[in-house]
């Protein structure tokens, strides 16, 4: 069975030049989409991917990701809404770009729909009442 | 037929009274008719919750020992500056006012985190507010300098006092220039690539009442989760706009002044935000209760989405270089639907007025007044109308 998720390793100091992501293609047979990168040499390095393949490939590469040193999250908890502060005006609707955000009729209630969320974190300052908060 | 508001209060005292919010009335009308409606209903609720950025506050900190003088000084409430061109110890603090070492606009677009409208929500939520002030210092006020820590509990009076408030209709904002471009009207994404509006359209207080028949000065109202008062026209009030058939304005027309007590209001329905690129400010929740006193008021307040038209005006260009430009007018009911067509393009729109709030604040209003807790008053004053013949007077610079 296919499986797709979105998750985010967070690279240790000492993982960020090795080809960890050449070997989830090469030996897990995993299809990858960077969504967000950021790796510097000699620092901490964030990677959000979406990954995809079999369940069985998609398990063992968790695996190997895990056993090398690198953490996983899955990606949906990483940007979160402080649901006391939104005030559903709807300033954050047009201005994602994977349409995140949805206007639910006829409540006119902001919906985060945190699965096509892909962290871009555009919505943080377009928000008003900064009610969209990113954790990571 | 014809009530008057003590026969409307009367009826509250009671517990007798009809009240239903702007919304629901719309379904009676069409179903009994405005003849009908008019008899059995007493009050028509309304409601907005947006940024209004002329809001602000005055409070009395009281006068510490020895005395300082804060007026003339330079006073601070969380580093955002107060006015306190008064008296000892009373301040104002104005919705967009910013901390001085605040970056703003220098390293673009500027993200304006705290503001005046923020120490407004904190001080309205009980927190403690950073008071720092330097004085010149006199005979009888010798302090020059003060640090402290005050809350709403602490002082003495504290008044939210918003100069324009509740704007009768308002732009439609786009972007035809080919950047981004960072508005008190949200982010504008290039070509048309959205659209932003702000006003509750039918549930907006003005646009049931679009001749200011009911709503004076001295209407008592909800203001920021307490009740709160009309204390005059707003600034910019010009009833003398362009209007539909049915009377609604096309353009901004009216606005409210509007005064309250802090004390009784709540941080929920007073939101400090911050407009990247522009600055911070207040969103205010404002209800307005309509007394049912005639046929034709009621006509009035069963205005719908449809009925009520908005500019769309283009703020690359025509906004800030303060051209009359109109690019087309659009209902709220094709603004409510998410997208709507402008130059042949399909854009996406959202409203930086919150509608499910709007809704919130009628239906509060419209409990108290089933509960007995709020009764309608007379206006001491009607605002300005059309026949005012008020015009919206440009500033003509010059130097002598």
């Amino acid at each position: 069975m296919a499986v797709a998720k979105r998750v985010v390793l967070h690279f240790p100091r000492s993982l960020v030049d090795e080809p960890i992501i050449y070997k989830l293609v090469k030996d897990f047979n995993l299809q990858f989409n960077i969504l967000k990168a950021s790796v510097t040499p000699n620092e901490e390095g964030l990677l959000v991917l979406e990954l995809s393949g079999d369940r069985e490939s998609y398990e063992r590469g968790v695996k190997y990701l895990s056993e090398v040193g690198v953490k996983i999250q899955p990606l949906s908890r990483d940007i979160y809404r402080n649901e006391e502060r939104c005030t559903h005006c709807g300033a954050c609707v047009a201005i994602c770009p994977t349409g995140a955000f949805v206007l639910d009729l006829p409540s006119r209630r902001v919906k985060f729909l945190d699965k096509k969320c892909i962290v871009c974190g555009l919505c943080i300052k377009a928000c008003p009442p900064r009610a969209m908060e990113m954790r990571l | 037929m014809s009530k008057t508001i003590a026969e409307i209060n009367e009826k509250i005292r009671k517990g007798q009274a009809v009240v239903m919010t702007a919304e629901e009335i719309v379904g009676v009308v069409e179903k009994k008719g405005l003849h009908k409606a008019a008899q059995e209903v007493d009050v028509v609720t309304t409601g907005t919750f947006g940024p209004m950025c002329s809001s602000g506050a005055y409070i009395n900190v009281g006068h510490p020992q020895p005395r300082i003088k804060l007026g003339a000084g330079t006073t601070y409430l969380n580093e955002v500056p107060a006015y306190a061109g008064f008296a000892a110890v009373d301040l104002f603090i104005g919705a967009t006012s910013l901390p001085d070492n605040d970056p703003r606009n220098r390293t673009y677009p500027g993200e304006f985190n705290y503001g005046g409208g923020h120490v407004i929500e904190d001080l309205v939520a009980g927190k403690d507010i950073k008071l720092t002030a330097t004085a010149y210092g006199t005979d009888c006020y010798p302090r020059k300098k003060i640090e402290t820590l005050i809350n709403l509990h602490s002082i003495n009076e504290a008044v939210l006092f918003d100069i324009r408030n509740a704007y009768q209709n308002y732009n439609v904002a786009v972007n035809l220039s080919s950047r981004t471009i960072y508005t008190y009207m949200g982010v504008l994404k290039p070509d048309l690539g959205n659209a932003n509006y702000c006003s509750a359209g039918q549930l907006s207080p003005l646009l049931n009442d679009p001749f200011y028949k009911t709503t004076g000065i001295g209407t008592r109202i909800f203001l920021g989760g307490g009740t709160g008062y009309v204390a005059w026209h707003g600034t910019q009030h010009v009833p003398n706009v362009l209007r539909g058939e049915n009377g609604v304005p096309k353009r901004g027309a009216g606005t409210l002044s509007v005064i309250g007590d802090l004390k009784q209001m709540r941080p929920e329905w007073l939101r400090g935000v911050s407009f990247q690129g522009y600055g911070a400010t207040l969103m205010v929740g404002i209800g307005v209760p309509i007394p049912v006193l005639s046929e034709e008021i009621l006509g009035y307040a069963t205005v719908t989405d449809e009925d009520i038209l908005a500019p769309i005006i283009d703020y690359s260009d025509a906004y800030p270089l303060k051209k009359p430009d109109v690019l087309d007018e659009v209902s709220y009911a094709d603004l409510k639907s998410g997208k709507i067509s402008v130059n042949g393009k399909d854009v996406p729109t959202a409203s930086l007025s919150s509608y499910p709030k709007a809704v919130e604040i009628a239906q509060t209003l419209k409990e108290w007044i089933k509960r007995g807790q709020f009764f309608l008053t007379e206006p001491v004053a009607p605002l300005p109308g059309v026949e005012a013949g008020i015009t919206f007077k440009p500033l003509e610079e010059r130097l002598s």
